[in-house]
C-alpha cells in the first residue's frame, strides 16, 4: 500500500467529492425506482410528477454523479504521482460548495417548475429539454465551470511539480476534448438533425472515448497501488487501450448517424468500426485477470480488488457485447430506441463507471482510515445485491426491447398503434414488472454499500492483517 | 521486443487518433452539408406547406419520405421567413417541455411514449383523435391533442397537459410535420401513413 494519507488536504477534497457522489448516486436510484413504477402503474404520481421529470433527474444525476467521483478519484490518485499536493485546493473546496447548492437549486426547480414557456428564457432558467444535459444554462455554466477548476488542478499541478508521468499525460490530454464536448449542453439549433448531430458528439465521445479513456487512466493507477503491478506494464497496457478505443470509437459515432437524416455511408462505417469497440473492453479483461493471477490474489482491500474486475467484466460485456449486438444497422433498424437500449445503456454505465469508481472509493477509505485491511461481510452483500439486481434489469429490459422491436418495429412499422400494443404485450409486461423487483433489489444493495462505505475500517476490531478475510462484527 | 515497448503503442495511440479524426473531420463537413435545412436529406422549413408521405421504394429497397403538391397547414401558406420562425418556436416548445424526455424523435430520447419522427403521417390521428377532437384536419386534431391532451386518453399511459397555448399547439404540430420529411435511410421500417393504406 501507498504510505497513509501523504497529501492530506488534496485527499480530504477527494473524501468531500465522493461523499456527495454516493449521495446523488442515492437520488438516481430513487428517481430510477419511481419512473420504473410509471410502467407498471400509469397513473402513479401522474400528472405531479410526470415520467419525464424523473426520467431527467435519474439521468442528469447519473452524469454529475459520475463526473463528481471521477473528480475525486483524481484528486486522490494524483498527487503521489506528482509528489506534491493539488494548487488550486481552496478553488475547488469552493467549486464543490457551489456544485452542490447547483445541484440541489436544480433539483428542486426540476421538481416544483418543470417546464416553461416555449422561449429562451426557459431554457435559460428551467430545462433545456436535451436528454443528459436537460439542466438550464445558467447551471450548466456552473458545471462547466466545475470542471474547468478540475482541469485547472490537473494540469496546473503537472506544471507547478514540474513532473509528468505517461499516465499523467494521458490524463490531460484526454481532459481537453472531454470539457469542450461539454459545450455541446448549451446550443439550441431548431434543425433536430443538426442538433443530434452535434449532441451525439456530447454523449458518445464522452462515454466512449473520452471516459473510457478517463477510466482507464485511473483503473491503470489503481492498479499499481492495489496490485503493485510495475508502471512500465500498465502504461504498455494503458497506451494499447487508448490506441484501440481511439481507433475505433471516434468513427464508431456513425453507429448514432443511422437514421437521423444523415448520409448512408454512415452505415457502414459506423457499423464496422462501432463493432470493433469491442476489442479494447475486452483487453481490459485479460489485462486485469492477468495481473490479478500474476500477484496472485495478493491484496488488503477485497472491495476495491473485486470491484475493479466487476468493472473489467461489466465494461467488456454491457458496453462491448450488448453494444454490439445492437450496433450493426441491420440489427439497430429494429433495436433502435427501444427498452433494449436501455438494457445496454444501464449494464454499460454500471459496469464501465459505476463499478470502477466504487472500487477507487474503496481504495480511497482504506487509507484515510488507516486500516490494514478492508473485507467482512456487508460489502459482499452489497456487491451481490448490487450486480445481481443490475443484471436482473438488463436481463429484464432486454426481454421487453426485444419485444418492442419484434412487434414495434418489425411487424407494426413504429405507429402509434403498434408502440401500444408491443407496450401490452406480456414479454413486455412482464420485463417492466421484472425490472421494477430487480431494481428494488439494487436499491437494498445500494443501502448496504452506502452503510458499509460509512462503517468499513471503522466497526470495531475488523482489521486482522492480510492472512485472512476479516470478518466484520454481526449485523 | 517491441509489442513491450510503451513508446510502440504511444506512437500507435496517436498516429490512430490522427488518422481517425481527420476522417472524421472530412465526414462531419460532408454530412453537415446533407443535413442542414435545404440539404439533400433535409428540407427547407416551407415544405410545410406541401404534402408529405412516406413510400416503399423497391429499387432501392426503403422506405421514403415523398414531397408532393401544395398542402395548407391550418389553412395558410408560410412564406420562408414565417415558416422558419414557425418551427423554430416548435423546436423551442419540445425543449422547454422537455417532451424528449418521453417520447423519441429520430429512435432519439425517451422510450415512455411513441417516436415522434412520422407524428404527422400517424393513421391515428384520422381514426382516433379527429372523432375524439371533433376536428376535420389532422392538423386541427394534433393542436387539440397537443393543448388538452389529459381531455382525449386512449390507453393505460397519458400524456399530461404541459399548458401549451394554441399558438405553441400549432407551432408544434409545423415542427412535426417538417421533421417528417427529413430522409432517414428507411427509419422507422413498414411505417403506414393513413393514405398509404394502412388499416
Ligand atoms: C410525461 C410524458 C410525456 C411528455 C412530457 C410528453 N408526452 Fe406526448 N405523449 C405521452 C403519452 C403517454 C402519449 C400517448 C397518449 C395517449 O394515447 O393518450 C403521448 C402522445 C403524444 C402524441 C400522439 C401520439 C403519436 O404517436 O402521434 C403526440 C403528437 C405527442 N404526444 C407529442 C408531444 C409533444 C409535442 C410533447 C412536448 C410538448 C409531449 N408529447 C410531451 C407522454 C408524454
Ligand atoms: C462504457 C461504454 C458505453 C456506455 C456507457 C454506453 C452507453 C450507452 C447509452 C446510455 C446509450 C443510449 C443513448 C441514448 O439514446 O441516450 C447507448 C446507445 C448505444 N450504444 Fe452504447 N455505450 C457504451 C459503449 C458501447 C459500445 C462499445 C457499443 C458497440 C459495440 C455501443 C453501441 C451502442 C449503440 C448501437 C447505441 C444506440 C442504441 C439505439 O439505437 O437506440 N455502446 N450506449
Ligand atoms: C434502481 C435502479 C434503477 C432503476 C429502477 C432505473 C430505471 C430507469 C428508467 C425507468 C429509465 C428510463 C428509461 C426509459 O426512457 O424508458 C432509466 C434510464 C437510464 N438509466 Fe436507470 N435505473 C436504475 C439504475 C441505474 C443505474 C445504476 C445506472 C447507471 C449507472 C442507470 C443508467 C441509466 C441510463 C444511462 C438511462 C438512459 C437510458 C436510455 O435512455 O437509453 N440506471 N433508468
Ligand atoms: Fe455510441
Amino acid at each position: 500500500m501507498q504510505q497513509q494519507l501523504s497529501f492530506p488536504q488534496s485527499q480530504s477534497l477527494a473524501l468531500k467529492y465522493f461523499a456527495a457522489a454516493i449521495v446523488l448516486f442515492g437520488v438516481m436510484v430513487v428517481a430510477g425506482i419511481l419512473a420504473s413504477i410509471d410502467y407498471v402503474h400509469p397513473q402513479f404520481l401522474f400528472p405531479i410528477l410526470p415520467f419525464s421529470i424523473l426520467k431527467i433527474l435519474h439521468i442528469d444525476v447519473l452524469v454529475i454523479w459520475i463526473l463528481m467521483a471521477f473528480m475525486g478519484a483524481l484528486f486522490w490518485l494524483l498527487p503521489s504521482e506528482y509528489g506534491r499536493e493539488l494548487v488550486g485546493i481552496k478553488l475547488a473546496n469552493l467549486m464543490f460548495w457551489i456544485f452542490c447548492a447547483t445541484v440541489l437549486a436544480v433539483a428542486a426547480i426540476f421538481v416544483f417548475v418543470q417546464t416553461g414557456p416555449g422561449n429562451e428564457r426557459t431554457l435559460w432558467l428551467v430545462n433545456q429539454g436535451r436528454k443528459y444535459v436537460e439542466e438550464p444554462r445558467w447551471a450548466a455554466i456552473i458545471v462547466a465551470s466545475g470542471v474547468a477548476v478540475f482541469v485547472y488542478n490537473v494540469v496546473g499541478t503537472a506544471i507547478a511539480a514540474k513532473r509528468t508521468t505517461g499516465v499523467v499525460w494521458v490524463i490531460i490530454l484526454n481532459l481537453t476534448p472531454l470539457f469542450f464536448l461539454y459545450l455541446i449542453a448549451f446550443p439550441a439549433p431548431t434543425n433536430i438533425s443538426v442538433d443530434q448531430f452535434w449532441w451525439w458528439w456530447l454523449v458518445h465521445f464522452w462515454v466512449e472515448a473520452t471516459w473510457e479513456v478517463m477510466i482507464g487512466s485511473i483503473v491503470a493507477l489503481v492498479l499499481m497501488r492495489l496490485m503493485g503491478t510495475s508502471r512500465s506494464i500498465v502504461e504498455t497496457w494503458l497506451y494499447i487501450e487508448v490506441a484501440l478505443v481511439l481507433a475505433t470509437g471516434v468513427l464508431g459515432i456513425g453507429h448514432h448517424y443511422f437514421w437521423m437524416g444523415a448520409p448512408a455511408y454512415w452505415l457502414g462505417i459506423g457499423g464496422f468500426f462501432s463493432a470493433l469497440e469491442p476489442l479494447p473492453l475486452l483487453g481490459m479483461v485479460v489485462h486485469a485477470v492477468y495481473d490479478a493471477g500474476e500477484h496472485h490474489m495478493k491484496m488488503t482491500n477485497e472491495p476495491a480488488f473485486y470491484w475493479m474486475m466487476a468493472e473489467a467484466f461489466g465494461n467488456f460485456i454491457g458496453a462491448g457485447v450488448w453494444g454490439f449486438m445492437i450496433t450493426l444497422p441491420q440489427i439497430n433498424l429494429f433495436a433502435h430506441g427501444t427498452q433494449w437500449t436501455a438494457s445496454h445503456g444501464h449494464l454499460a454505465f454500471w459496469g464501465a463507471y459505476g463499478c470502477g469508481v466504487i472500487s477507487v472509493i474503496y481504495l480511497a477509505l482504506q487509507s484515510s482510515r488507516r486500516a490494514p485491511y478492508f473485507g467482512g461481510a456487508a460489502w459482499k452483500w452489497a456487491f451481490a445485491l448490487l450486480n445481481g439486481g443490475m443484471i436482473g434489469m438488463g436481463g429484464a429490459l432486454m426481454l421487453a426491447g426485444m419485444a418492442q422491436a419484434f412487434y414495434e418495429r418489425a411487424i407494426g412499422g413504429s405507429t402509434f398503434n403498434a408502440f401500444v400494443s408491443a407496450s401490452s404485450s406480456p414479454w413486455f409486461l412482464e420485463g417492466m414488472g421484472m425490472r421494477l423487483i430487480f431494481g428494488i433489489v439494487f436499491t437494498a444493495g445500494y443501502l448496504i454499500l452506502a452503510y458499509d462505505l460509512l462503517t468499513i475500517g471503522r466497526r470495531v476490531a475488523v482489521a486482522t492483517h492480510a492472512g485472512g478475510p476479516a470478518r466484520a462484527p454481526a449485523e | 521486443m517491441f509489442a513491450r515497448d510503451p513508446l510502440f503503442w504511444r506512437a500507435g495511440a496517436i498516429s490512430s487518433l490522427i488518422v481517425t479524426l481527420a476522417i472524421l473531420a472530412m465526414l462531419t463537413a460532408d454530412t453537415l452539408s446533407v443535413i442542414s435545412t435545404g440539404g439533400a436529406n433535409v428540407p427547407a422549413y416551407t415544405v410545410i406547406n406541401q404534402q408529405i408521405g412516406y413510400e416503399y421504394v423497391t429499387d432501392r429497397n426503403e422506405y421514403l419520405p415523398t414531397i408532393g403538391g401544395q398542402e395548407p397547414l391550418f389553412g395558410r401558406i408560410y412564406t420562408p421567413g414565417q415558416a422558419e420562425a414557425l418551427v423554430r418556436e416548435g423546436k423551442l416548445v419540445l425543449q422547454s417541455r422537455a417532451c424528449l424526455d418521453c417520447h423519441t424523435m429520430f429512435g432519439t430520447g425517451a422510450y415512455y411514449a411513441p417516436d415522434l419522427t412520422k407524428a404527422w403521417l400517424d393513421p391515428a390521428w384520422e381514426h382516433l383523435w379527429m372523432p375524439m377532437t371533433g376536428t376535420h384536419t389532422r392538423a386541427d386534431a394534433m393542436a387539440a391533442f397537443l393543448e388538452h391532451p389529459q381531455q382525449y386518453p386512449t390507453w393505460t399511459r397519458e400524456m399530461p397537459d404541459l399548458h401549451l397555448t394554441p399558438a405553441e399547439a400549432r407551432a408544434v404540430v409545423a415542427y412535426l410535420k417538417w421533421v417528417s420529411s427529413v430522409k432517414t435511410n428507411g427509419f422507422p421500417y413498414g411505417f403506414k401513413t393513413a393514405t398509404a393504406g394502412g388499416t
